[in-house]
């Protein structure tokens, strides 16, 4: 009986496969969100897997804050590259222009509300009726409160008091003109599922994710926030220069480094197993603000 | 390692929250930045104590009214197995909330609380348990340190529940006393109560089987999606995408297309991009067949053994989950895999009365989370498997026509 049955990453992949091509079927319009971080380049072998020796039935989309690691940017457009596929990017910049947004002030003022706007203007624009994203619901409590696809309004809020029933594997991806789903694939995976994964299938990634020496600004809060024209430097700042590796890619701004020698894919698996922290507790200074940061982002059409 | 999906199941107050932060405090798999979290939140609840309930309720609401309004998903694994849990709510005005957490699990953990016995919570959520052939059912009587850890009360609610199992046919079920709150026989056995002879509720988890219902013998294949590049060098490449839901698949095997009947031979299979000789549910694959035949989304390949059934007449019970109600001659989309079509209810034929367990004739109409026998007639026909026989082929939803929610969730007979 052994013999047919799948080990728990390979259950997890069908899994995902699966939700993708049912992406691709139910939908006119998708598109995978990718931001060059582990999460969304897992998915995108997840896509290859789903739908080789044919294109991908969607675009990448990027949306672009300007506040990246341009380390991750290189990656983005050699990975994309290589794969063969179509990437769309559309720029935070312009949205603040073109609406004459109030940017954030502050020392690690961050554009990471503001994306919402531009994701959701690239919505209409390209019209997309689904956008599969990277989400995972063991990063965070609302998160752990989705559904594989989750029914947003024309104002892309989500509304967890309301979820659709979501029986079986049956997907029901049916909308009204101007809503759209946000679809995640690898709910259920972990952030050591993910590391396993690319660990087994040795899916190349940015470097910022790999230990190395960067100037840093300690925090009160004890992290360490790259150097970067993106934030403000004072000075009563200390200016270290720090061993670390990125444990999650979101912007200069509100990602924090972790001190690690781990240089290879096999140390970082090793070191993911025995943290004690958790990867947003450790390196996210957006969700620091109040207990429901993130459910109250994702009513707003955050992912 | 494998994965064991199990749901929690209990009336509000019975603990279910507090036993999961158990569960996943006591397995380390708390991080220390969570738990500082939960202390910061926990000071005004109760003295020292921390409030592990406040893990699994990750909306505002739940945390302000202290309930859990929607299935919250929690991992965790031990050098065993991985765990992924469904916490669903208790209220009865969220029972949908439940039966999505419920639709997908192996094993259900039914928490009852040791000073009030079988309650109707436990009546209505042990009858979707049996509806959904949930394989495992963990009856965990809770709060012992509540009535002194005595057997007798023990013993007594285990003849109480026995009854509910005879009434409701449910086959394998364990039961162990535990303290939720204090930690008796979650990881470790308690010393509180010599008298049970079994093990630890985490032990029973990590050992009880796993896909024991995996079908081996009834292949099922529901096409999602066409793989056409239409390149050059692929000119002729043709694949069906899509999953496995039961059986086993080989090269060269015969096999029919449902529901047209049409026969053909399997060409080819690929997975991970590459040929493989055979494959097995639930894996993710590509088909080539010998013969250029009419195969799109929605058709399902078979085996030519033990072949599904192919009907526009359906008898099904259905967890009705719209304010909406339903009555005979409502119209819906009904969506069984990757088939969709249009459906009429014919007939009511009873609902079930989940305290009595009786079913109810002449009813008219059926309202939010009521349980009921329905026949529907669907507008093509459907390739179906009673749930009975076959959980992975035997569902399907209803969705309104109009909002496009799901509003039923069918157990096909």
């Amino acid at each position: 009986m052994d013999k047919y049955r799948l080990d728990y990453l390979e259950q997890l992949e069908s899994e995902a496969i699966y939700i993708m091509r049912e992406v691709a079927a139910q939908f006119e319009k998708p598109a995978l969100l990718f931001s060059g971080g582990k999460d969304s380049i897992t998915l995108v072998r997840l896509a290859e897997k789903a739908f080789r020796p044919g294109k991908f039935p969607f675009p990448l989309v990027h949306i672009d804050t300007g506040h990246n690691f341009p380390e991750t940017i290189k990656y983005r457009d050699n990975y994309v590259k290589s794969i063969g596929e179509t990437l769309i990017v559309r720029y935070v910049e312009d949205t603040i222009k073109s609406k004459k947004m109030t940017e954030p002030k502050g020392k690690f003022a961050s554009r990471n509300g503001l994306q919402t706007y531009t994701l959701l203007d690239t919505i209409e624009e390209f019209k997309f009726d689904a956008c599969i994203g990277g989400a995972r619901r063991d990063e965070e409590k609302a998160r752990a409160k989705e559904r594989i696809f989750s029914v947003r309004d024309e104002f892309g809020q989500w509304d967890p008091k309301r979820q659709r029933p979501e029986l079986w594997n049956i997907y029901n991806g049916k909308i009204h003109k101007g809503e759209n789903v946000r679809v995640f694939p690898i709910s259920n995976w972990t952030e050591l599922d993910v590391w396993t994964y690319i660990q087994k299938e040795n899916i190349p990634l940015p470097g910022i994710y790999f230990s190395h020496d960067r100037k840093c600004v300690l925090t009160k809060e004890n992290q360490l926030v790259a150097v970067s024209d993106f934030i403000q430097i004072d000075e009563s700042d200390t200016i270290i220069t720090k061993r670390v590796r990125y444990r999650t890619v979101g912007d200069m701004t509100c990602t924090a480094a972790v001190e690690s020698e781990a240089s290879t894919i096999d140390d970082i698996v090793k070191e993911i197993k025995i943290s004690r922290i958790s990867e947003r507790g450790e390196t996210r200074i957006d969700d620091k603000v109040s207990e429901a940061a993130m459910e109250d982002r994702k009513k707003g059409g955050y992912f | 390692m494998h994965i064991l999906k199990f749901i929690t199941a209990g009336s509000v107050d019975d603990g279910k929250s507090t036993l999961i932060g158990r569960l996943l405090y006591d397995s380390k798999s708390i991080l220390a930045d969570q738990l500082e979290a939960i202390e910061k939140q926990s000071k005004n609840v109760a003295e020292g104590e921390i409030d592990l309930a406040i893990l699994t309720d990750g909306l505002r609401a739940e945390r302000e009214q202290g309930i859990t309004i929607d299935v919250a998903h929690k991992y965790f694994s031990t050098d065993k197995r991985k765990f992924i849990i469904a916490d669903t709510p208790g209220h009865i005005q969220y029972t949908r909330n439940m039966v999505t957490g419920a639709s997908n699990s192996d094993l259900a953990i039914i928490l009852i609380d040791a000073r009030k016995g079988v309650s109707e919570q436990t009546r209505r959520h042990s009858i979707i348990i049996s509806l959904l052939k949930i394989p495992y059912v963990l009856v965990a009587i809770n709060k012992m340190d509540l009535v002194n850890f005595s057997k007798e009360v023990y013993d007594n609610i285990v003849e109480e529940y026995k009854t509910v199992q005879q009434q409701l046919d449910l086959k394998q079920i364990l039961f162990v006393p535990i303290s939720a709150l204090a930690g008796d026989n979650i990881v470790d056995k308690s010393n509180q109560m010599p008298w049970y002879k079994g093990e630890p509720l985490l032990h029973i988890l990590e050992n009880v089987p796993v896909n024991s219902d995996v079908n081996i013998t009834h292949g099922r294949f529901p096409v999602q999606w066409v793989i056409r590049p239409q390149t050059e060098e692929l000119h002729d490449y043709r694949g069906y995408a899509g999953r496995i839901t039961s059986g086993i698949f080989k090269k060269g095997d015969v096999v029919t297309i449902a529901p047209s009947g049409l026969s053909t031979t399997i060409k080819a299979i690929e997975t991970n991009n590459t040929e493989v000789e055979e494959a097995f549910s639930p894996q993710s694959v590509v088909i080539h067949l010998t013969d250029d035949i009419d195969v799109s989304r929605g058709d399902t390949i078979v085996n030519k053994e033990n072949p599904p059934i192919i009907t526009q007449d359906i008898e099904m019970i259905l967890c009705w989950m719209d304010s909406k109600p339903l009555e005979v001659g409502s119209k819906y989309i009904i969506q069984h895999y990757a088939r969709q079509t249009r459906c009429v209810i014919k007939d009511i034929e009873y609902r079930l009365n989940v305290n009595t367990f009786e079913k109810e004739q002449n009813v008219q109409s059926i309202q939010l989370n009521d349980v009921c026998k329905v026949t529907v007639k669907t507008a093509a026909p459907m390739v179906v498997d009673s749930y009975a026989k076959l959980r992975t082929n035997g569902g399907a939803i209803l969705i309104d026509e109009t909002s496009y929610v799901t509003v039923g969730a069918c157990i096909i007979q």
